[in-house]
C-alpha cells in the first residue's frame, strides 16, 4: 500500500513540474498529433460498432431481426436505397450516440450471459425490446425516421388519402409522432395483447 | 335441414373465395405454363418450371386503393377490400387489420367495422371478441387488382336470374 502512495507521489512530482529536456514546441505537435490519432481512433472504432457486418456478427441479431428486415421495405425497394441496423437504432447526434453506445454495454452483457440466445428466449423478450426502442423513438419524436423522412418534404398529393388526412392533422399538429402508428415496420411485432391498441393511429 | 343450408352457404363462400383468389393471382401462371400436350395442367404458383429453376417473379400489380366500397355480387360474398393491405402483419401475434376495423375503433378510423356475425361461434353463440374462427381476414376478404381479368366472366347476378325467371313463366 505505501509503495503505490509513493509511486503516485512520484508521479505527480513529474507531471507537477515543467519539462527540463522537451522543447514546448514538441510537446504542443505531439500532444497534437496524439490527440488526432486518439481521436481519429475513438471514432473509427465506434463507427465500426456501426455497420451492417458488425451487428450481424452475432447469431442472436443475424437469424432474427436482421432475417426480418430482409422483407422490409427499408431493406430492399424499388429505388435502391437501404437503411441499415444503425440507421435506425443508434442516433445520428454525436452526444446522443455516445449515451447509446454506453446504454448498450447491458447488451454486451446479454451477449455474454446469452439472454436471448435461442429463438424461444429472444421471442420471450420481444415485447420489451421492442417497448425499450418505442419508448425510445417517442422520447425523441422519432428522430431516427426523420434523419431521412422530412414532414416537410412530404407531398400529401402522392400519399393515399387516409395516409394524407393521418399525416396533414396528427403529425403536423405534434400530437402524434412515427412510431405511434408504424410500428413493426421493420420488424414484426410481439404479441400485442394488452397493448393492443399499440399501433392504432388513433 | 337447417344444417345443409348452412354447409351449402360455406361451400358456396369458398368457391366463391376460390373463384376470386383465381382471379387475384393472374400473371402467376403464363398461358404457355397451363397447357403442356394440349391438355391443360394443374399447376403450382411456381408454374411448371423445375424445381432446381429460379421463375422470374412477375410483376406486382397495382392495387386497388380507392378507399371506395364495391358492390358485392350475391348477399354472402364478404365485402373487398378496397384499400392496400401488403406488409400489413395478420399473425397468431397482431392483428393489424383490427387497427381500425374493431368495434373500438372503429368511429376514430370512420372504417366498417366487422359484423355481429364475426363474434358469433359456430353454434351461432355471440363471443366477446372476434371468434377464433374469424381471425383471419384474408380467408374471406381480399384485395383488388387493377388489372384484366384472365379470364371471361360469366357470373350472372341473382336479380338477372329472376328477372329471366319471370319473363321465362310470363311467356
Amino acid at each position: 500500500m505505501k509503495k503505490i502512495i509513493n509511486l503516485l507521489k512520484l508521479g505527480w512530482t513529474i507531471l507537477s513540474k515543467p519539462a527540463v529536456h522537451l522543447s514546448l514546441g514538441f510537446l504542443t505537435i505531439s500532444g497534437f498529433i496524439a490527440g488526432v490519432i486518439f481521436w481519429g481512433g475513438f471514432n473509427t472504432a465506434m463507427e465500426l460498432t456501426n455497420t451492417e457486418e458488425f451487428c450481424t456478427s452475432c447469431h442472436e441479431m443475424r437469424d432474427n431481426p436482421f432475417m426480418e428486415l430482409q422483407t422490409t421495405i427499408h431493406y430492399s425497394n424499388r429505388s435502391g436505397v437501404r437503411a441499415i441496423c444503425s440507421d435506425c437504432h443508434v442516433p445520428h447526434n454525436w452526444t446522443d450516440k455516445i449515451a447509446r453506445k454506453m446504454q448498450a454495454s447491458k447488451e454486451v452483457w446479454g451477449k455474454i450471459f446469452g439472454t436471448i440466445d435461442t429463438r424461444e428466449k429472444f421471442e420471450g423478450h420481444r415485447l420489451q425490446l421492442a417497448q425499450n426502442e418505442w419508448t425510445r423513438l417517442k422520447a425523441n419524436d422519432s428522430l431516427e425516421c426523420r434523419n431521412c423522412h422530412q414532414f416537410d418534404s412530404m407531398d400529401f398529393t402522392r400519399q393515399s388519402k387516409r395516409a394524407a388526412a393521418q399525416h396533414s392533422s396528427a403529425l403536423a399538429n405534434g400530437e402524434k409522432t412515427c412510431i405511434d402508428c408504424h410500428k413493426g415496420i421493420a420488424h414484426k411485432l410481439p404479441n400485442m395483447e394488452g397493448v393492443r391498441e399499440g399501433t392504432s393511429p388513433h | 335441414m337447417k344444417n345443409t343450408l348452412v354447409n351449402k352457404a360455406s361451400t358456396f363462400c369458398m368457391t366463391a373465395v376460390l373463384a376470386f383468389s383465381s382471379v387475384m393471382l393472374p400473371s402467376m401462371v403464363s398461358a404457355d405454363d397451363a397447357v403442356i400436350d394440349n391438355a391443360p395442367q394443374v399447376s403450382t404458383l411456381r408454374g411448371t418450371a423445375p424445381l432446381n429453376a429460379e421463375v422470374t417473379p412477375p410483376i406486382i400489380e397495382m392495387v386497388e386503393n380507392n378507399d371506395l366500397k364495391r358492390q358485392r355480387d350475391y348477399p354472402q360474398q364478404p365485402p373487398t377490400i378496397p384499400h392496400d393491405i401488403s406488409k400489413y402483419q395478420l399473425d397468431k401475434n397482431f392483428n393489424k387489420c383490427m387497427d381500425c376495423h374493431s368495434r373500438k375503433l372503429a368511429d376514430e378510423a370512420q372504417a366498417p367495422a366487422v359484423s355481429v356475425t364475426h363474434y358469433m361461434n359456430r353454434d351461432g353463440e355471440f363471443l366477446g371478441e372476434v371468434s377464433p374462427r374469424r381471425y383471419f381476414c384474408t380467408q374471406c376478404h381480399v384485395h383488388q387488382l387493377e388489372s384484366k381479368p384472365l379470364v371471361e366472366n360469366i357470373f350472372v347476378d341473382v336479380d338477372e336470374l329472376i328477372k329471366q325467371s319471370n319473363a321465362r313463366d310470363k311467356k
